[in-house]
């Protein structure tokens, strides 16, 4: 099998792989970052078809000029915490990547919520619809609702206009009333108060609907209009695509397969300079609980510096990264998710896309991992990613932990990973 | 003439796009472009059936999901949220 080694291995190349990345480079290590998706950027930077965003450009510049090796294309499947190993699958195959220390960078997903009518085409993700967009999906001239919970709503319903598209709405569960405190609490923070303003006025003479969420999507082959309940009226609107998320997920998995230990929110529990409880391995950005674009890239500095053995910077980079981190948990506490929405599925509603398992023969079921063992929940191709987050929310309890691989793979590259593992642990015991 | 000598003869070719196979239907693509992207563009709504005989297509645009998946170049389970276009690149949304 190919083999990669260096100091650092970063996986993510988003704003919190990139800052690791260039850190622990412009320190004299020799750095290799994987990314599944092409190009580097992550979720906000990323740029397809479209060029990337002013201010990912500094960053950007900086990252190639560091030296740190990006393989784009390149998706984690499989790691080995005390062997210091992580398998990957790109275009070519499996390659084995062996470092001295880690970061997991991996980001976020956004998480899904079933309502009747989710599974049509042309519902989909509102941040799941932006990335889309940036690699040349169609939405000038389109008309688009924008529904869910949190400032993501805000951010892609202001991207689609400049782009072109007739945002028909952006519906947000939360209530007005605490999203007004929250933002009366920004007056010390004049920049994020200057970036909600900005963002509103993009979107003015768009209806901006609070405690509202969709009710059915309806259309026959694809989504033709949507049903919303605002303070518990029903509204209905013509659209050509709904793009609708209920928030971001720390993105988990890979740093779980690894070992590392959850905190009570489900992210990555780490120490005051990234660290995980695993040995050598760090964790950065969104897994380590969602707080945007200048959080992840603190952390990332933090850890990359910290990975590179620079205490010092470190130390530095710890006290604002404490500071963004308490931003993000102020966001979570504002957009937090209503009751109702439990309320959403209905008999009928797909609650696995996979396996089509439907609300009815899930609903009485204990818990998302019980669900998992008696209807196939879980176990298709996207090994659980969209509906346990979902069935955790709707049902409450652990969501259940993944097994290796991180994908799915053919029979065939199952066999080599085993025999590779095979391989590496009589090598390393020799 | 092989299919990009004949598309170029014909002045189809710019520097901006590339030629690319849809269910065996010849269409031409942004540069940089994903596969879903493009499958979209050209007007494929649903490209997956699901177990019970839903369409689906692409819903969370990076790779999560799979709901996109597709065969590329004969390759099945293909995510075409992350894959870029490329000449002469074959879609089949039939075999995913
Ligand atoms: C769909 C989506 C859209 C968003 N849009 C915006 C926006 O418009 N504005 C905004 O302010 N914030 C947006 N966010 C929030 C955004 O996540 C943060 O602001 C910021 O990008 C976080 O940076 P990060 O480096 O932690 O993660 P990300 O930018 O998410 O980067 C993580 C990277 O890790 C890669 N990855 C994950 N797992 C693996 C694996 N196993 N193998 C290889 N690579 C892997 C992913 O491909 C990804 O590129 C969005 C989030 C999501 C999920
Ligand atoms: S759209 Fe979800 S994996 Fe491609």
């Amino acid at each position: 099998m190919r083999e990669l080694a260096c100091d650092l291995l970063v996986v993510g190349a988003g704003p919190a792989g990139i800052a690791a990345a260039c850190a622990a480079a412009e320190r004299g290590k020799k750095v290799l970052v994987l990314d599944e998706n092409p190009g580097a950027g992550g979720q906000i930077w990323r740029a397809g078809t479209h060029a990337p965003p002013r201010a990912a450009e500094p960053w950007l510049a900086r990252f190639r000029a560091s030296g740190a090796e990006l393989r784009s294309g390149c998706a984690v499947v499989e790691g080995d915490a005390a062997r210091q190993t992580l398998w990957a699958q790109d275009a070519e195959g499996l390659l084995r990547t062996r470092a001295e220390s880690i970061v997991l960078a991996t980001g976020a997903r956004e998480l899904f919520l079933p309502f009747p009518g989710w599974t049509l085409p042309g519902v989909l993700g509102a941040g799941g619809l932006q990335a889309l967009a940036k690699s040349g999906w169609p939405v000038r001239g389109k008309k688009i609702g924008v529904a869910g919970s949190g400032p993501l709503l805000l951010a892609v319903a202001a991207w689609l206009v400049e782009h072109g598209a007739h945002v028909a709405f952006v519906a947000e569960q939360a209530p007005l009333g605490r999203l007004a405190r929250f933002a009366a609490s920004l007056a010390f923070q004049p920049r994020k108060l200057a970036q909600l303003a900005a963002l509103r006025w993009k979107l003015r003479g768009v209806p901006q609907l609070f405690s509202s969420w969709p009710v059915r999507a309806n259309g026959r082959a694809h989504i033709d209009s949507v049903e919303l309940a605002t303070d518990g009226e029903p509204q209905g609107f013509l659209v050509d695509a709904l793009a609708v998320g209920f928030g971001l997920v720390p993105e988990t998995a890979l740093a779980e397969q690894l070992g590392c230990a959850l905190d009570a929110s489900g992210a990555v529990a780490v120490d005051a300079e990234q660290r995980t409880n695993v040995e050598r391995i760090y964790a950065a950005g969104e897994p380590t609980g969602i707080g945007g674009v200048e959080n992840a890239l603190l952390q990332g500095e933090l850890a990359g510096a910290s990975a590179a053995g620079d205490a010092r910077a470190a130390h530095t980079f710890a006290r604002r990264a404490a500071r963004a981190r308490r931003f993000g948990r102020a966001l979570e506490r504002a957009f937090a998710l209503r009751e109702e929405l439990r309320e959403m599925p209905d008999d009928d509603t797909i609650v696995c896309r996979c396996e089509d398992v439907r609300w009815d023969a899930a609903r009485e079921l204990d818990s998302a991992r019980e669900t998992k063992l008696q209807t196939r929940c879980g176990m298709g191709p996207c090994q659980g990613r969209v509906c346990q987050p979902a069935l955790h929310f709707l049902k409450g309890g652990r969501a259940d932990r993944r097994r290796p691989p991180l994908l799915p793979l053919t029979l065939g590259e199952l066999a080599e990973l085993a025999a590779d593992r095979t391989t590496l642990e009589h090598e390393t015991s020799r | 003439m092989g299919d990009a000598a004949h598309a170029h003869a014909h002045g189809e070719h710019d520097a901006g796009h590339c030629t690319i196979w849809l269910d065996g239907e010849r269409r031409r693509a942004p540069i940089g472009a994903s596969v879903a992207a493009a499958l979209a563009l050209h007007g494929w709504r649903g490209t997956r059936t699901s177990v019970s005989g839903e369409p689906r297509s692409a819903l969370c645009g990076m790779g999560i999901c799979f709901e996109c998946r597709v065969a590329i170049d004969g390759v099945p389970l293909r995510r075409a949220c992350l894959v870029t276009v490329r000449e002469g690149m074959e879609v089949s949304t039939h075999h995913a």
